[in-house]
């Protein structure tokens, strides 16, 4: 049984700028667990001879040639951002200092 | 405290990363135009913008250029490997992550020797190289309101993504202990070198004004004999091959300062400001970066065949120093004149200007002579004074046919610093023509004489070698433009001596 700490689901949340309310952490934490122990289900089956998996199809060495293909009209890329100046995607403060 | 100082103390270990962009004509994973200096979020496509739907398809060359890379710094080619999400939040990366390498990069346990003067002479020192590995560049961002564009204190930033996407080469050096003192000298040779060995490949322009190699320098110091390393710092924004000495350099006396004092050196960024060669310090790295690395999920991973890697490898251009030994002796120039050409980066300079007519010693005269003065007035490498080699091909053939004098020409390699045209348009522009006509010269040269009569009295004795003053008079009141044999055998002509 995998333990997910309070503080690690924090942390997490953190990272990937999710604001969570106690009673939210709380449901998380027991749903994350179940995903974990079911994966680890996964790894009580595997012997050492199966190598991990990061695809799911068994593809390998698939490229391009290093052509250039038309870029998208800027006018309407733009018109997509909720903010631009001087032909720039304009976004928010970015350090919280002054 | 002053480096040596320092150095009597404490031990530096240093470590460099540094970012090539690879001079592929589209972007890493989507067929985006990589052409620098295009107006802003004209390069750019649902794939490097990161919009949802989109994939990403690897561009075979910017791999095949990074195991190259990988293969000339003597490493070792990774058989299976694969990209890896960065996962971090920044407005540089539209996707919010950066599709990069982590525990399986293309290329791992390399070197490359580096030639450096000491005081015992010429000696190697072997950087070793920790990994090679691909990834993508970031878009660039410029911060309003507040002072001076910095991201402290903007406002809001705005962002162009023309550069996000482009394939991205991170080289990273083991630490290199037992540099002493050299430290600096010995990071800005492997820079220097590193440039060299990756313009051979042509697999980027090299150009850190343009960014197109940026360096980011760790460094730490400990007491002398201590077996424990101190804590480190990570440079980064060092842009040019003098400001990795300096950064390097300025780093071991701040550390050594703080250390003295019985302070602690922090573990943190530190940005370089390249104007005054210091540093200031950026977020501290005690809340330990967590990116989350996985596996990249839409791009399969790469299998690099020993058929592939061979053939590779058959390709490959000689090393710089073996190519640089067959220029030398091709130019006619000793060692230690080598040495120093390849330390000031003048290598291909020099080639391309004997390319383009020179010969081998004026090529050098130039460079490392009355250009290096100038890189060094303005704080500059040579490659960045922006002056094109055939410029200075045609100056020298202007001085060897006559029509320059030295000090005219030194006034034309002012007009091709601040891009006045080519030496013929300067010549033309600012009146820099040779005086060597007589009736132009001779009131000169009559009012020298009358100025100075022991001069006169003594070369009429037969004491040719006195005439200096009068010639410099001369060329005083010419501006530098009269020609000075001619200057010389009109004055013995007036004064009736035989030259």
């Amino acid at each position: 049984m995998s333990k997910i700490t309070p503080e690690a689901l924090k942390h997490l949340a953190k990272l990937a700028r999710l604001e969570l309310t106690e009673a939210e952490l709380a449901m998380y934490a027991t749903q994350l667990e179940i995903i974990l122990d079911s994966v680890d289900k996964i790894r009580e089956v595997a012997a050492g001879d199966v190598k991990p998996m990061s695809h799911a199809v068994g593809l390998t060495n698939v490229f391009r040639e290093d052509v250039i293909r038309p870029s998208l009209d800027r006018a309407e890329v733009l018109s997509q951002a909720p903010a631009t100046e001087a032909n720039r995607f304009r976004v928010p403060r970015i350090l919280n200092e002054d | 405290m002053k480096i040596l100082e320092a150095m009597e103390k404490f031990d530096p270990i240093i470590g460099l990363e540094t970012h090539v962009e690879l001079s592929t004509n589209s972007k890493m994973f989507c067929g985006c135009s990589t052409e620098f200096g295009a107006e802003p979020n004209t390069q750019v496509c649902p794939t490097c913008l990161g919009l949802p739907g989109s994939l990403p398809v690897p561009n075979k060359t910017a791999i095949e250029s990074t195991f190259r890379i990988g293969l000339a710094l003597n490493c070792q080619i990774t058989e299976f490997s694969r990209f890896s999400r960065k996962n971090y939040f920044y407005p540089d990366m539209p996707k919010d992550f950066q599709t990069s390498q982590y525990d399986e990069p293309f290329c791992v346990n390399g070197y490359l020797d580096v030639l450096v003067p000491t005081d015992e002479g010429d000696k190697t020192f072997r950087v070793e190289i920790e990994r090679v590995h691909l990834e993508e560049d970031t878009g660039k961002l410029t911060h309003s309101g507040g002072v001076t564009g910095r991201i402290h204190g903007a406002d809001y930033s705005l962002v162009d993504y023309n550069r996000a996407g482009i394939a991205l080469v991170e080289i990273v050096t083991k630490p290199v202990l037992g540099t002493g003192k050299y430290a600096g000298i010995v990071a800005r040779a492997y820079v220097t070198e590193l440039r060299d060995l990756l313009r051979s490949l042509a697999v980027s322009d090299v150009r850190m004004e343009e960014g197109s190699l940026r360096c980011d320098v760790n460094l730490s110091l400990h007491p002398k004999g201590a077996s424990e390393w101190g804590k480190r710092t990570e440079t980064k924004n060092v842009n040019s091959l003098r400001s990795v000495e300096k950064a390097v350099n300025s780093e071991i006396e701040r550390q050594a300062d703080v250390l003295t004092e019985g302070g602690k050196v922090t573990q943190e960024t530190r940005h370089f400001h390249e104007d005054s060669g210091t540093s200031s310090s950026g977020r501290s790295k005690e809340e330990a970066e967590d990116y989350r690395y996985f596996p990249e999920p839409d791009l399969v991973p790469v299998i690099a065949t020993s058929a592939w890697v061979n053939e590779l490898k058959t390709d490959l251009p000689q090393a710089p120093s073996v190519e640089r030994k067959r220029l030398a002796q091709e130019w006619g120039f000793s060692d230690e004149e080598m040495r120093d050409v390849v330390s000031m980066g003048a290598t291909d300079l020099i080639a391309q200007t004997v390319a383009a007519g020179a010969t081998a010693q004026a090529a050098r005269k130039w460079w490392l002579g009355e250009l290096a003065r100038k890189a060094t007035e303005a704080e500059k490498d040579l490659s960045s004074l922006g002056i094109e080699p055939k410029h200075i091909s045609e100056l020298e053939q202007l001085v060897v046919e006559g029509k320059l004098t030295d000090k005219l020409a030194r006034q034309v390699l002012d007009g091709l610093i601040n891009k006045e045209g080519t030496p013929s348009e300067i010549v033309q522009k600012r009146n820099l023509v040779v005086m060597s006509d007589d009736s132009s010269l001779l009131p000169a040269i009559r009012a020298a004489i009358e100025a100075n009569p022991e001069v006169v009295a003594k070369v009429k004795t037969g004491k040719l070698q006195a005439l200096g003053p009068i010639l410099g008079a001369v060329m005083k009141e010419t501006q530098g433009k009269a020609d000075a044999g001619k200057v010389r055998s009109l004055v013995l002509k007036e004064l009736a001596v035989e030259g």
